[in-house]
């Protein structure tokens, strides 16, 4: 016997178009399930939302302020623009910033080609960065049988924590610092080699957007896996 | 009393960046020429820190017209610090890859930088001394250029993938995926008409030489050393082998089997004025031990090409100078066509390979040894790559022998007895520097790559004055 649940809706607007979507969902998730596709980069479905890289800003109506779509909920009443020229323009600053924090050098780069930050910036028309680049010069840590982290390329966007917390759940990654000092560290800010909370599940790798975490010696087009966090939630959870 | 100048900036039609200063005496007659080189990238410092299989990648950035010859040194450098040898197959195509590399370059050198001097005169209108005034005057002889370096840069996208800085290819321990049949029928398709080029204009070379023979007895023709890769029987070799050296008459002097031992063949000697180093014959000292590597070099230490057509022009080519040494710069040319030649040949050997097709090219490696030597033959000479590593296979230290610097002692030479023969300072005119230029092109220098170095350079800046008088001058 199949059992009908009642879902509160909530009624907004989005690019003009009036929708009806469940009540408590994101803005985001409200776009996507409208056919709006919204750039992201620290957002992946399966994991909570972050909010870290505010690539899916979108104006709302009543307000000068931007708001993340990944974290903003629907509410009744929203009208809501997720494509403009000030959100491109804002969108190109965001990816100018991430380009400019760190070292990113695509030519030899492990994710050349297969990278999310790249593509982001190649559909932004981000040829150049019109900031003074910082040319990090973080430590590069292959202490691990064949996980490799390169944090001169990390974005921070947080996937590799989150996927490690809360899906293969041994929370081996985390941040510390703040700023443009913080840094992906394993268990407390030891070598990869020697954090014995790491299962080498090598999930961090495959959902990391960029070629910040990678496998040595494996092309990372093999490792890259944008669905696996949602895959692994949904098996779970149909064996609950 | 004011030293006068007169100086050649920037030398053009040569990859990189350079200047030429040639000194004058108090008559005006030329006493000396510098070449200098005013590049600075300093690769040997910025990889440190980096994982060493990404050094492939990162060491061919340094030049986008012969990075397949670091991609080949920095891959063997790898294989030494896995401590494997890539499977046969891998060799094989990373030789077939070196091919295409080869011909492009000497393709590139041949027609598209020199032979505006050659064919349409060293004082002709200097507007149109350049591959656009060859097209116009010689288009069949400029089309047969483009194609050949067509040919190279083919080879090198079937085999790798891309054209140029195909680095996801090579892996330290082998490569990543094989050559398909297509790939290989396409290539197979191309060698006739590459191999018609090559044979022609080589003819038409050997008719035009009679009437270069005042450049041959003046274009940097003097004794040196000569240094390059041959096989264990002594054949022409790209990849692998020995490094053999042979004196100024043309006697080996001495082969260097195992290549870790190449510090003691080979010393590095810098100048003040230039950015590039001058490495020498290490035994003799600096700068008696000059050497130069490159084409000329190749042919004149090597007893054979190993294969039929480039063997025969082999045979006329050593009979060019006095106990099979061809001593003229200017005959870099000559050399840079036999090689076309050879790699032709050998391009359709490998082709044909029965293991050319073989799916098994990839080893599983790990870091075994904390020091790596490649050695291989650039288009421009032996290019060594050596790395030290640290137990994770961070890069610690990084020493990069690049095949220009070889002759940079020779470099000098030459444009100090083409200045001193040509160059009229009371009556200048711009035919005279260009030839001064054009012996420069004849080895076909790399700057890019040659410059790579940071933090040994003894650096000079002077201060002078609006009449030419030196006001002061700082040494780093």
């Amino acid at each position: 016997m199949s059992r009908r649940i009642d879902q509160n809706t909530v009624k907004l607007r989005i690019n003009g178009i009036q929708l009806e979507v469940p009540e408590g969902i994101t803005i985001l998730k409200a776009a996507e399930t409208n056919g709006v596709e919204i750039p992201t980069l620290c957002e992946l479905q399966g994991l909570t939302p972050y909010g870290g890289c505010r690539l899916c800003v979108v104006e709302i109506s009543g307000t000068t302020k931007l708001f993340p779509a990944c974290t903003t909920p629907a509410a009744s009443g929203m009208e809501i623009t997720t494509h403009s020229p000030k959100l491109f323009e804002y969108r190109k600053l965001v990816l100018q910033t991430l380009l400019a924090e760190r070292t990113h050098i695509c030519a030899v780069c492990v994710a050349n080609e297969h990278c999310e930050l790249q593509a982001q910036a190649n559909n932004h028309g981000v040829d150049h960065v019109m900031y003074e680049r910082n040319w990090s010069c973080e430590e590069v840590d292959s202490t691990h049988d064949f996980l490799v982290i390169d944090r001169n390329r990390c974005i921070l966007c947080t996937r590799c924590i989150r996927v490690c917390d809360q899906i293969e759940g041994a929370h081996t990654l985390d941040l510390k610092l703040r700023g443009k000092n913080t840094n992906v560290i394993m268990d407390q800010d030891q070598k990869w080699g020697d954090a014995k909370s790491c299962t080498s599940c090598r999930k961090c790798a495959k959902v990391c957007p960029v070629g910040a975490i990678y496998i040595e010696g494996e092309m990372i087009e093999l490792t890259k896996d944008r669905d696996i966090a949602a895959f692994l939630t949904k098996r779970r959870n149909r064996q609950k | 009393m004011v030293e006068k100048k007169i100086h050649i900036d920037p030398v053009t039609r040569i990859e990189g960046h350079a200047k030429v200063a040639i000194l004058l005496n108090e008559d005006d007659v030329v006493k000396e020429a510098l070449f200098k080189v005013v590049d600075f990238r300093g690769f040997e410092k910025f990889t440190e820190g980096r994982p060493f299989y990404e050094m492939p990648a990162i060491t061919s950035r340094s030049c986008g017209i012969c990075p397949v010859a670091h991609l080949i040194a920095s891959a063997k450098a790898c294989d030494q610090i896995v401590g494997i040898n890539p499977p046969k197959t891998a060799v094989l195509l990373r030789r077939l890859m070196h091919m295409g590399q080869i011909i492009q370059s000497h393709a590139l050198n041949f027609f598209h930088l020199s032979s505006p001097d050659l064919l349409l005169g060293f004082d002709s209108e200097p507007a149109k001394r350049n591959i656009f005034g060859l097209i116009e005057k010689e288009p069949e002889l400029a089309l047969r250029g483009i194609k050949l370096r067509k040919f190279g840069q083919e080879i090198i996208e079937k085999v790798a993938g891309k054209k140029i800085h195909s680095s996801k290819w090579v892996q330290p321990g082998g490569a990543k995926w094989p050559l398909t049949q297509e790939h290989a029928d396409y290539l197979r398709g191309y060698l006739p008409e590459a191999l018609e080029a090559t044979q022609k204009t080589l003819d038409m070379w050997k008719q035009m030489l009679d009437g270069l023979q005042e450049e041959v007895e003046n274009f940097g023709n003097f004794q040196t050393y000569h240094m390059g890769l041959v096989t264990t029987n002594g054949q022409l070799d790209f990849y692998d082998g020995k490094i053999r050296i042979i004196g100024p008459m043309g006697k080996v002097v001495d082969e260097c089997v195992d290549f870790t031992k190449y510090g003691d063949y080979i010393g590095e000697a810098v100048e003040p004025w230039s950015y590039m180093k001058f490495p020498y014959y290490k035994p003799v000292g600096y700068p008696n031990g000059a050497y130069r590597v490159g084409p000329l070099a190749r042919l004149n230490v090597a007893d054979s090409c190993g294969t039929p057509l480039a063997d025969e022009e082999l045979k006329w080519f050593k009979q060019l100078g006095k106990n099979g040494v061809v001593q003229s710069t200017f005959h870099y040319h000559t050399a840079r066509l036999i090689e076309i030649l050879s790699c032709i040949e050998t391009t359709s050997q490998l082709l044909e390979h029965p293991d050319i097709h073989s799916k098994h090219v990839t080893s599983k490696v790990l870091i075994n040894n904390f020091e790596g030597i490649g050695v291989a033959e650039a288009p421009r000479g032996t290019l060594i790559h050596h790395y030290k590593v640290n137990e994770q296979g961070m890069i610690t230290w990084n020493n990069m022998v690049i095949a220009t610097e070889h002759s940079n002692i020779a470099y000098n030479m030459a444009v100090t007895q083409v200045a001193k023969k040509y160059v009229k300072a009371r009556e200048l005119q711009e035919g005279m520097l260009n030839r001064v230029e054009a012996v420069v092109r004849a080895f076909d220098p790399c700057l890019s790559c040659a410059t790579h170095a940071i933090g040994q350079m003894p650096l000079e800046i002077q201060l002078i004055d609006a009449s030419g008088t030196l006001l002061d001058r700082k040494i780093r």
